[in-house]
């Protein structure tokens, strides 16, 4: 496990220019019976390996669908989406860790169904823990852990899956504000550690401009790709300082006034 | 050849050395986070427990046998008809000494046990089915809370007229009466299962049997323990009820054979006796089996109140 982590460092800091870990194309997805405004309409969206995206946008917006199609939750209506390698790991806003099982336990229930044999089990969730610095909790129970504990429990058995794709649906949103940014630092931490591809789901424009290597802005009713922002600021990055402020003011901005819009409408 | 070597690596150390801190730092600031957000439950002492928990039921016994005492001095009823505390003692002392009291709650409790556990390898493959397939829940699912509800009793004689008197007719009606408890259960357990453990079972690769054994059962357990406890219950009143009515040679003498026994002589202490060996054995597996299972399930979720 430690040799796969430390052989995929190099991929983190430089995306492979070639192949993909995601890609969508034309993506439109539409609920009931097919009538109404669909609530994805035409995405085309490609995530480099080793890539950080964050996916933008207010409420109805379509994104958080957008990761249940990628992890196969859900079919889209029409469109194509090709995912490389295994099936991708998903954290949801709620940890979701099962309640039944020890914080090792819910590791190694990953490992299991991934088919890692049984003596090498406990070890590598044993390492999964020590990566989010939770080398102490094998023997945990859940509600024995703080939200942000759990969180990184969860990050640990998602990294647990095979998949190279993280998805994390506003994973941090329950958070509050200092447990929030230390596991800013952590994610960014342990991208650059294990060189997964994440594609990372918030409402927040600072949060996204702390992590991201490309900020995706999504318009709402019908979910558009409404504009990319590339970001070269250097990880690790916070959250105060001035380049993240003033590229968060002009996303912000811009998605005021794909608010607007609406309004009008 | 040396010293262009050192002026490459020497800013190289500088950069791992900030590095390293800042690692350091992070990991110092989430450990303090972690020792903020954590706290240890202290247990409470033995002898609390002991003020808090034992102490009340005892007075409560206490209390019940004073008015009972009370209410035979003042001979509420005919002497005959409400006996005193001690006359039921007394003839509970005379079973005793027949050396009949184990033979007679063994009659009944394995009897009890058995159907209890019949009635388990029916109900959970039922309740499982009749929660996953919708036609099945539609079909069936309206007759087994149906049968919650319809008192076990009432199958006594047609379970005797289809079977004879004897063991086959009795374990008909404790299933009857467990079967529908223990499938519904279950079906409430799963029907309670928040969807996001399905959804993170299915992320997590867990399809088909795996999805059922990995996260369905094991999520639907304080419901199914719940269904259990009361299956129990089920299984040992219907049998009381049976074997109350349904008296033969063939059927051994039970603890409802005593009591019936009791009847026939007009032997009040005898009659109490039996009733109160039924209760103290209904309470006792409760207390013993079902109590401590479900506050290990509870407590491993988080779900026990410290009480």
């Amino acid at each position: 496990m430690t040799q796969t982590i430390s052989e995929a460092t190099p991929t983190a800091t430089t995306p492979v220019e070639t192949g993909f870990a995601v890609r969508l194309d034309q993506v439109t997805k539409v609920f009931g019976r097919g009538r109404g405004t669909p609530v994805l309409d035409g995405i085309d969206l490609t995530v480099a390996p080793g890539e950080f995206v964050c996916l933008l946008g207010a409420s109805g917006c379509g994104k958080s669908t957008l990761l249940n199609l990628i992890a196969d939750l859900d079919r889209p209506t029409s469109g194509t989406i090709e995912v490389s390698g295994d099936r991708p790991a998903l954290m949801f806003q709620d940890h979701a860790l099962f309640p039944w099982l020890t914080a090792g336990k819910n590791i190694e229930l990953a490992l299991k169904l991934r088919g890692v044999p049984r003596d090498r089990r406990r070890a590598e969730a044993d390492e999964l823990l020590e990566l989010v610095r939770l080398g102490g909790a094998h023997k945990k129970r859940v509600h024995e852990l703080s939200g942000g504990m759990r969180q990184r429990v969860a990050l640990a058995r998602a990294l647990a899956q095979a998949g190279d794709l993280l998805l994390m649906d506003e994973p941090f949103a329950a958070l509050d504000a200092i447990t929030r940014d230390v596991l800013h630092d952590e994610l960014t931490r342990i991208w650059a550690e294990t060189g997964r591809s994440v594609v990372f789901v918030t409402h927040n424009v600072r949060e996204a401009v702390r992590l991201a290597q490309r900020v995706v802005l999504m318009s709402s009713r019908p979910g558009r790709i409404a504009r990319e922002w590339t970001i070269d600021i250097p990880q690790p990055r916070r959250i105060e300082s001035t380049g993240v402020s003033e590229l968060s003011v002009e996303i912000t901005d811009q998605l005021r006034g794909e608010i607007r819009r609406h309004g009008r409408a | 050849m040396a010293a262009p070597d050192l002026t490459k690596t020497d800013p190289g150390i500088g950069a791992d050395a900030a590095d390293k801190h800042a690692e350091e730092d992070l990991a110092g600031l989430e450990a303090g986070l972690d020792a903020l957000e954590s706290y240890e439950r202290e247990r409470k002492p033995f002898s609390r427990v002991l003020l808090e928990k034992v102490l009340p039921p005892v007075i409560a016994i206490l209390l019940v046998l004073a008015v009972w005492q009370i209410a035979y001095s003042m001979e509420v009823k005919p002497r005959y008809a409400l006996p005193s505390p001690q006359d039921v003692w007394d003839a509970f002392m005379v079973q005793w000494k027949k050396g009949t009291v184990f033979d007679i709650l063994w009659t009944s409790l394995s009897r009890g046990i058995l159907g209890f556990l019949i009635a388990v390898a029916i109900g959970t493959p039922l309740g499982l089915i009749v929660a996953r397939v919708s036609w099945i829940r539609a079909a069936i699912g309206p007759i087994l809370s149906g049968l919650q509800s319809l008192p076990s009793v009432a199958w006594v004689p047609p379970a005797v007229i289809w079977f004879g008197l004897n063991n086959s007719a009795i374990y008909a009606v404790v299933l009857l009466g467990a079967v529908p408890s223990i499938a519904n259960g279950l079906v409430a357990g799963i029907d309670q299962i928040p969807p996001l453990y399905l959804r993170a079972g299915r992320v997590l690769g867990a399809r088909g049997l795996n999805s059922v054994w990995h996260v369905m059962l094991p999520a639907s357990l304080p419901g199914y323990v719940a269904g259990l406890k009361q299956g129990w219950a089920f299984s040992w009143r219907s049998l009381m009820a049976a074997e109350l009515i349904a008296a033969g040679p063939e059927l051994g003498s039970g603890l409802g054979q005593l009591m019936d026994q009791g009847r026939d002589l007009g032997d009040m202490p005898m009659m109490l006796t039996a009733v109160f060996m039924i209760l103290i054995v209904g309470i006792g597996i409760e207390m013993l089996v079902f109590t401590p299972v479900e506050r290990l399930v509870l407590r491993q979720r988080g779900l026990a109140t410290s009480k």
